[in-house]
């Protein structure tokens, strides 16, 4: 377990200065709307999701909006429920106790970081949870810095910094590639994931590019094989009873 | 409004927002454990992580431009031709890095 969880950890540095300059940014929001920085850790430990958070911090404005908050953050996280189902075969045959607890530490990065990892026969349920580890430590750090004394960065994307989740990503995606028949489901992913962008506001776009561009290669599998069945019934002549 | 009354709305908003995502994060694999674990189910699951990743970055790449696309092709180069997944991220960094301060 320990080993794993070293290895998890130190997989999710490249993305780790990244994620506290942002945690700055939130932190800087935070104290600008008047939250402690005792509520912003509280927030950081039990909500641990970025781009909820954000959205938590923008809309922190007394009375609070307890119910259009606790929506917000649903809809933002919608993507969640995909990327759980994703990790059943890295929790396979794993004690339910394993997976309740795992599964607060899933962050987008890790996530990705972990299943790139499981694809060449490493990844398990130790390195998840080193990389969940590695993520809420850096990000709790860079949330408190920022409250506390300003910005790391006052504007990440001058410096790239915005881009450098898309490029990890990036970087991990070439990994997933395993045939040419990924061409299509990937296309409609993509060609889904944009129009939803520019459609709907949030995080849907990962949630339909998702689920469409799988739903093209399983349509696809469906199609392979009902033309196998056929080819097998078409009597061919070189089978041992011709 | 009273400070109580503010501290018991904070209290309500995390607590609501912390079991909402939880309830996501562990509902999506519990839900998964149930359903088929051969046949079409299981190759939708297979397909999730990279169709899921380039649903992640296609609006980021679109959004930085023809230097996003310039970027992201030379991470996707460089990770496939020295497997460094930092390596590669900086080179993408750089490059937008670059743009933005040449274009600024």
């Amino acid at each position: 377990m320990s080993v794993t969880f070293r290895q998890g950890a130190c997989a999710n540095l490249p993305v780790a200065a990244s994620v506290a300059a942002y945690g700055s940014v939130l932190g800087i929001l935070a104290a600008k709307q008047q939250i402690s920085w005792q509520t912003l850790l509280t927030m950081n430990l039990t909500v641990f999701a970025g781009s909820a958070q954000f959205v938590m911090v923008e809309m922190w404005l007394p009375p609070l909006p307890v119910l259009e908050m606790v929506l917000g953050v649903m809809v933002i996280n919608m993507r969640y429920l995909l990327i759980g189902a994703s990790l059943r075969p890295l929790f396979a045959g794993r004690p339910l106790w394993q997976k309740a607890l795992g599964m607060h530490l899933v962050a987008d990065e890790n996530w990705a970081v972990t299943m790139a990892a499981h694809r060449r026969g490493q990844g398990s349920v130790g390195f998840l949870l080193g990389g969940g580890v590695c993520l809420l430590t850096v990000w709790c750090g860079g949330t408190l810095a920022g409250h506390r004394l300003g910005a790391i960065v006052q504007h990440p994307e001058a410096f790239g910094l915005d881009f450098a989740f898309v490029a990890v990503f990036t970087a991990l995606l070439v990994g997933f590639w395993r045939e040419r028949s990924d061409w299509l489901p990937w296309c409609g992913a993509a060609v889904l994931a944009v129009a939803t962008s520019q459609l709907l506001p949030g995080k849907w776009y990962i949630v339909c590019g998702g689920i469409g561009g799988a739903l093209i290669k399983t349509g696809q599998a469906i199609w392979r094989q009902g033309r196998q069945a056929a080819e097998q019934k078409v009597p061919g002549g070189s089978g041992p009873c011709a | 409004m009273n400070l109580q009354d503010h501290n018991d709305l904070m209290l309500l908003a995390i607590a609501g927002a912390a079991l909402a995502t939880y309830a996501l994060r562990i509902g999506g694999l519990l839900l998964a454990d149930r359903l088929p674990h051969t046949g079409a189910f299981k190759t939708f699951l297979e397909a999730l992580p990279g169709t899921i990743l380039i649903s992640i970055v296609m609006p980021g790449i679109m959004a930085a431009g023809i230097w996003g696309w310039i970027a992201a092709a030379m991470t996707a180069l460089l990770a496939r031709k020295t497997g460094n997944t930092f390596v590669a991220m900086l080179a993408g960094v750089a490059v937008v890095a670059l743009s933005r301060f040449l274009t600024v």
